[in-house]
C-alpha cells in the first residue's frame, strides 16, 4: 500500500513549535493556490511504513550481490559512522575558510591518496557519479584541445563493448563517436584502431580490465596509438577493484581517468546513490579541473583552477560521500589496497572455474574481477535464457549476476563476487547456479515463472512504459 | 512471416505503398516480431527531408531501440500521430499502420517483392 | 590494517589449489611485469579501526559547527524529523543497488514513486525523474532537455545562483548550445532585455524565484514572455517556500527543478545534496535519469518498476539525450520521508515560519544600521547594505558562535531566516550587530 492511502485527515507529527513572531505570508499574487496533498500520519506508523518497504529490499547487508560491474563488496559500518559526525554533518559549504581546515584536510588527502592509488596527478572530488566523472574528464579533453587551438579534433573513439555511459557523456560534451569493434578475444583490436586513429581524434575511452572481465595486455601499445595521434587517453575506473594497487591507470598510458566511489572504496549505492566519480588528471590538464582545488600545507585554502572548465554542479562534491572513501581508504591503506583487488580476482575465478563445466563462459581464459557467462547454447537447447537464470536466482535469495551486458555477448550474465565474499558463501552460490542449470535442463517452464517466492512476480513492463503511471493521483 | 498484397518490401524490413502521388512507409511483420512488443516511437516533422539509407525513426520496445531506415528519399507529408499514442498497433496489424507519408520521392533503392524478400529473410536467418 | 576480506590464508591456498594455481600472482600474468607498482603504493599503512576513528574525528574536529546559522545561499538549515535518519540507516535500503530486478526491489521502487509523487505535488507539475545530482546539475539538464533542432538558445537569468550559472556555463562548453545570460535590474529579471533576446532560436528561458537576492520574480510574465516566442519556461525553485508560495505549475512553466537539500538533507559542507525535475506531461519523455512507473505483476498486484528506460544511456547509449545513470537515490528516501513526517501542515507551517522570521529579521536590522536592500517581496533570504564592513558584522557575530549571513562584498550581506531560527537568536544578533 503506498503510503498516501495510509494517510488520515488529521494526524501528524508535532515536529515545530508555534511562529514566535508576527506571521508574514506573500502578496496575494505570489500565494499558492493549487491544493497541496502530502501524507498526514503519526510517527508509529510512518516508521512502519518504512520497515515494509525495507523489507522489500535487498542489499548487501542481505546477501551475496555478485552484480558484474557493480562491485557490490561489503559497505563497512565505520565509514557511515565518520559520515555522520556532526563535524562534517552541520559544516555549510559556504563558512569562512579558517573554519573547516577538517574539511579541506579531508578533500586534501583523498586527492593525494587516490591520485596515488591511480598514478594522476590531481582529483577533483566534485563529480557526483560515475557518469559525471566521465563528463567532467571529457570536458578536460575538450578544453585542453580548444586551448591549444586544435579545433579539427571532434570523435572519440569507444570499444563497442563499453559502458552505455561513455558514448552517451561524449555526446554530451559535443563530441560524436566511433565505435571500434573488440576482437574475437574480447580486447581491442589494434587493427581497427589505427585504422581510425587521426588528427580528427580528440581521444580513447576504455576501461582496463574491460568490461568482458579482462585485462588487455596491448594497453600500451594501444595508448601509445591514441598519443601519437594527437588524441589523449580516457580512463573509466569501474573496474578498479581489479588491478587498484596492483597496476595503476597513470602508468598504463592515461591522462584523463573518474572513479566510482560507491563501487571501488565501499561506499554504499543506496538504491541508486548517491555515489561519488571523482575526476583525476595529470598534470599538463590540471589548470581545466572543475570546482575549487585544495592548496596549502598547514594552513589549508580552496583555489579555481586557472582555467577551470567551471562546475559540474554546485559545492565540492558528495562530501560525505568522499569521508566514506577516506575511511576506507585509510583503513585499507599500502598493505589493504591490493589485499582487496588481489582477492576479487582470486574470487572471481574460483567461481568461475567451479562453474565452468555447466555454464558457457564467454572467454575461456584467466579472468580478473568478473566473469562473463553467455547462455546462448542453453537458449537454442533448452530454451533457458539468461533472463531466467537470473529470475531463478532470486528464489534462492541471490541477487543475480548483471544481465545482458556487455552487449558484445550474447545472452549474457556478468558475475563479480568481489574480495568480501567468504569461501563458504561462494561455494553456496555455486550450488545454486548448478542446481538451477539441471533444473533447466529437465524443466524449463518452472524457470519461466520464476521468480515465484519474491513479493511480485514478472512485472509487466511493457505495460508500464505504453501507459506510465509515474505518480499516485488523490481522489477529489 | 505474414505478406501484403500490393507493397512492395526493403532490405530493412520496411514496406512502401504508393497512395496516389505519395508514398506510405511502415514496418513488416517480420520486423515487428523481431522488435517485440512496442512501447513508443518517435517520428520525424512534417516537411522534414529523408533521405535513402538513413534513419528517419526510431521505435522503442522496454530493452531497446531501433532504427528505421529510409528506403526513399523524399519529403515528410504525414506522419500517423495515432502511432504516438498507440504503437502496439504496429505490432497488432503491422501492414495497416504506416508511420510516415513521404511526397516529392526523388530516390529509391531497390524493392523486393513479396516473394523476393520472404527468400531474403530466409537467407539471413 | 583490514580489507574485509574474510578468506585467511589458508582458505586462499585451497582455492587456488581447487582451481589449477599455486599462488594468486600467476592471475595476473596478462599484466606486463613492467607496468606493475614496485615496492607497493606510496601511502600509508591501513590502520585499525580506533585508529581511524581518531583520525577522522580529529579531522572534523577541527571544523567549526556554528549553534545558530543565517547564512543559506544554497545550503540551507532546516528542521530535519528523527523519523528521517532513522529511515535512511535502514541496512537494506541503504545498501541496495539501484533495482533494476524489480521483484526484491519493490521497498526502493516504491519509495521512489513515492518521492516522484510528493515533489510533482509541491511544485503541482504532471511528472518527476527519480531524481538527479543536485539543483545546479537539474538546471543545467533541463535547460539541455529543451533542445530541439531549431532551438539552440538558452537565455538564463544573471540573478540566479552563481554555481547553478557557473554549472550551466560549463554543461553548455559541452553540448554547444548557445547561453545568453539576460541581465538583472532592481534585483529581477529585466523583463524588457529578456523580451528583446527572445526569438525563434530560444529554446528556453531559465530563471530562478526566489532569485540569489533573495527576491520573488515577476515569473507569470516572463513565462507568457518564453510562451510568445514558443521558448519553454523552466523555473529553478526552493521546495520549502512551495508550501507558501505559488506553484511552478501555476505561473506557467513547462519544467521545475531545484534542490531538495532543505527536505531532509544536513548541509554537509555541500552533499550530496539532490537534484529534483519535474516537468508537464508533454515533455515526460525528455526527461533524463531514472523514473520509475507502476504497473501489474503476472497476478494482477501491483507493483513498481524502472520505466521508460529506453530513454536512458544504457539503451540509446551515444543517442541518449544524457549520460545520466546514477540518481541521488537514498536521499531522494530522505526527501520523502521528511515530506511525509512534517506532513502537510508542517510544509506549510515551516514555510510560513520561513517567511515571517526573515522579514522579522530585515526589519529588526534595519533598526540597527542595515538597511534592507530587497525592494520588493522576498521568502526567505534577504540583503542588508550598511556601512559597517560585513567583516567586522561577521567576525563579531563568530565570536558568538554564530554563522551570519553571507558577505556579498565589504557592504552587502545575503542573510537566511528558517524556522530553526527563534525571535531570541534573531533577536541576539541584532543586539551584537548595533555593537558593531
Amino acid at each position: 500500500m503506498l503510503i498516501f492511502e495510509k494517510s488520515r485527515a488529521g494526524r501528524g507529527i508535532c515536529t515545530l513549535p508555534a511562529c514566535d513572531v508576527p506571521e508574514v505570508l506573500p502578496e496575494k499574487e505570489h500565494q499558492r493556490e493549487m491544493k497541496l496533498h502530502l501524507p498526514q500520519m503519526a510517527e508509529g506508523d510512518l516508521s512502519r511504513h518504512y520497515t515494509e518497504l525495507a523489507k522489500k529490499s535487498h542489499g548487501v547487508n542481505d546477501g551475496f550481490y555478485p552484480l558484474g560491474s557493480c562491485t557490490m563488496k561489503y559497505n563497512p559500518k565505520i565509514n557511515n559512522d565518520m559520515a555522520g559526525l556532526p563535524g562534517f554533518t552541520e559544516i555549510h559549504p559556504l563558512q569562512p575558510e579558517s573554519t573547516v581546515q577538517g574539511c579541506l584536510e579531508v578533500l586534501k588527502t583523498i586527492d593525494v591518496l587516490l591520485s596515488e592509488i591511480t598514478g594522476m596527478d590531481r582529483m577533483s572530488m566534485q563529480p557526483a557519479a560515475g557518469a559525471h566523472g566521465e563528463y567532467a574528464g571529457l570536458l578536460l579533453i575538450k578544453a585542453y584541445h580548444e586551448s591549444r587551438g586544435d579545433s579539427k579534433r571532434t570523435k572519440i573513439i569507444i570499444p563497442d563493448s563499453a559502458h552505455g555511459t561513455n558514448p552517451a557523456s561524449a555526446v554530451m560534451a559535443g563530441y560524436s563517436v566511433v565505435t571500434i569493434p573488440s576482437g574475437p578475444d574480447g580486447c581491442v583490436d589494434i587493427e581497427a584502431l589505427k585504422a581510425v586513429a587521426g588528427d580528427d581524434i580528440a581521444g580513447l575511452m576504455l576501461t582496463n580490465p574491460n568490461t568482458v572481465g579482462l585485462f588487455d595486455k596491448n594497453i600500451l601499445q594501444i595508448t601509445t596509438i591514441v598519443h601519437e595521434c594527437g588524441g589523449l587517453n580516457y580512463y573509466d575506473g569501474a573496474n578498479l577493484n581489479a588491478v587498484m594497487g596492483i597496476v595503476r591507470p597513470g602508468d598504463m598510458g592515461f591522462d584523463v581517468i573518474h572513479l566510482n566511489l560507491h563501487k571501488t572504496m565501499s561506499t554504499p549505492h543506496g538504491g541508486g546513490g548517491p555515489g561519488s566519480g571523482p575526476v583525476g588528471c595529470k598534470d599538463f590538464l590540471e589548470p581545466f579541473l572543475p570546482s575549487l582545488m585544495v592548496e596549502g600545507e598547514e594552513i589549508l585554502s580552496f583555489k579555481k583552477a586557472e582555467h577551470s572548465i567551471g562546475d559540474m554542479k554546485s559545492f565540492y562534491g558528495n562530501f560525505l560521500v568522499v569521508v566514506r572513501a577516506l575511511t576506507y581508504v585509510m583503513t585499507l591503506g599500502k598493505e589493504g589496497i591490493p589485499e582487496a583487488s588481489r582477492n576479487a580476482v582470486l574470487n572471481a575465478n574460483y567461481m568461475m572455474n567451479k562453474l565452468k563445466d555447466l555454464y558457457t563462459m564467454a572467454y575461456d581464459e584467466v579472468c580478473m574481477h568478473e566473469f562473463v557467462m553467455s547462455l546462448e547454447d542453453q537458449k537454442k537447447e533448452y530454451g533457458i535464457s539468461a533472463m531466467d537464470i537470473a529470475k531463478g536466482l532470486l528464489d534462492h535469495g541471490i541477487h543475480p549476476p548483471t544481465m545482458y551486458f556487455p552487449l558484445i555477448v550474447s545472452e549474457a550474465l556478468m558475475a563479480e563476487p568481489t574480495e568480501t565474499e567468504s569461501k563458504e558463501t561462494l561455494d553456496e552460490a555455486i550450488d545454486v547456479f548448478r542446481k538451477l542449470y539441471a533444473e533447466a535442463k529437465d524443466n524449463a517452464d518452472t524457470l519461466h515463472q520464476a521468480p515465484v517466492t519474491t513479493p511480485v512476480t514478472r512485472l509487466d513492463e511493457v505495460g508500464a512504459a505504453r501507459n506510465p503511471i509515474l505518480r499516485y493521483h488523490w481522489q477529489e | 512471416m505474414k505478406l501484403e498484397q500490393g507493397v512492395l518490401y526493403s532490405k530493412s524490413h520496411e514496406w512502401v505503398k504508393e497512395d496516389g502521388d505519395c508514398l506510405l512507409i511502415g514496418l513488416t511483420d517480420y520486423a515487428q516480431s523481431e522488435l517485440g512488443d512496442l512501447v513508443f516511437v518517435n517520428l520525424p516533422e512534417q516537411g522534414d527531408e529523408i533521405a535513402l539509407g538513413e534513419a528517419f525513426a526510431d521505435v522503442e520496445s522496454v530493452k531497446a531501440v531501433s532504427d528505421v531506415y529510409a528506403p526513399v528519399s523524399g519529403i515528410v507529408a504525414e506522419i500517423n500521430e495515432e502511432l504516438l499514442d498507440a504503437p502496439e498497433q504496429i505490432n497488432e496489424s503491422p501492414y495497416g499502420s504506416w508511420l510516415i507519408k513521404v511526397k516529392d520521392v526523388s530516390e529509391k533503392e531497390e524493392l523486393l517483392s513479396g516473394e523476393e524478400y520472404e527468400a531474403f529473410v530466409e537467407s539471413e536467418q | 590494517m583490514g580489507s574485509y576480506v574474510p578468506n585467511t590464508e589458508q582458505e586462499r591456498q585451497d582455492m587456488l589449489h581447487e582451481i589449477g594455481y599455486q599462488s594468486i600472482d600467476d592471475l595476473f600474468v596478462h599484466i606486463p611485469a613492467e607496468m606493475k607498482v614496485k615496492d607497493g603504493l606510496n601511502i600509508p599503512s591501513g590502520l585499525s579501526e580506533l585508529e581511524i576513528r581518531k583520525a577522522l574525528q580529529k579531522m572534523a574536529s577541527k571544523n567549526k559547527i556554528y549553534n545558530t546559522i543565517f547564512r543559506g545561499a544554497g545550503a540551507y538549515k532546516h528542521f530535519i524529523p528523527s523519523v528521517v535518519n532513522s529511515v535512511i540507516s535502514k541496512e537494506n535500503l541503504m545498501t541496495a543497488y539501484t533495482p533494476y530486478q524489480a521483484e526484491i526491489s519493490q521497498g526502493i521502487l516504491q519509495s521512489i514513486f513515492e518521492y516522484q509523487t510528493m515533489i510533482c505535488e509541491l511544485t503541482g507539475m504532471d511528472a518527476s525523474n527519480a531524481s538527479i545530482y543536485d539543483g545546479a546539475a537539474a538546471a543545467a539538464e533541463a535547460i539541455a532537455m529543451c533542445q530541439e533542432r531549431k532551438r539552440k538558445k538558452a537565455l538564463v537569468s544573471a540573478a540566479i545562483m552563481p554555481s547553478v550559472l557557473e554549472t550551466i556555463k560549463t554543461y553548455c562548453f559541452g553540448n554547444e548550445m548557445e547561453l545568453v545570460i539576460v541581465p538583472e535590474k532592481d534585483g529581477v529579471t529585466d523583463a524588457a532585455a529578456l523580451r528583446s533576446a527572445l526569438d525563434d532560436s530560444t529554446a528556453c528561458v531559465y530563471i530562478q524565484h526566489p532569485n540569489y537576492f533573495g527576491n520573488l520574480e515577476d515569473a507569470a510574465a516572463i513565462g507568457e514572455l518564453a510562451h510568445e516566442a514558443k521558448a519553454k519556461f523552466i523555473m529553478g525553485v526552493n521546495p520549502i517556500s512551495l508550501g507558501v508560495l505559488k506553484t511552478p505549475r501555476e505561473y506557467g512553466a513547462d519544467v521545475a527543478v531545484g534542490d531538495g537539500q532543505p527536505l531532509g538533507l544536513p548541509l554537509a559542507f555541500g552533499g550530496p545534496y539532490l537534484g529534483f525535475m519535474t516537468c508537464v506531461s508533454g515533455m515526460t519523455r525528455k526527461l533524463p535519469g531514472r523514473i520509475v512507473g507502476e504497473t501489474k505483476d503476472a497476478n494482477g498486484k501491483t507493483g513498481y518498476v524502472l520505466t521508460l528506460q529506453a530513454r536512458e544511456q544504457h539503451i540509446r547509449r551515444e543517442k541518449a539525450s544524457s549520460n545520466v545513470c546514477s540518481n541521488q537515490a537514498l536521499c531522494a528516501l530522505a526527501v520523502g520521508t521528511y515530506l511525509a513526517a512534517m506532513g502537510k501542515e508542517g510544509v506549510k507551517n515551516a514555510a510560513v515560519q520561513c517567511t515571517s522570521k526573515a522579514h522579522y529579521m530585515a526589519a529588526q536590522l534595519a533598526e540597527s544600521g542595515l538597511a534592507t536592500v530587497n525592494k520588493g517581496s522576498f521568502f526567505h533570504e534577504f540583503i542588508t547594505v550598511s556601512d559597517k564592513p560585513s567583516e567586522k558584522i561577521l567576525e563579531a557575530l563568530d565570536g558568538h558562535g554564530i554563522l551570519g549571513g553571507y558577505p556579498l562584498d565589504e557592504k552587502r550581506i545575503l542573510w537566511c531566516c528558517t524556522e530553526v531560527n527563534s525571535k531570541a537568536e534573531i533577536d541576539e544578533v541584532v543586539r551584537i550587530v548595533k555593537e558593531v
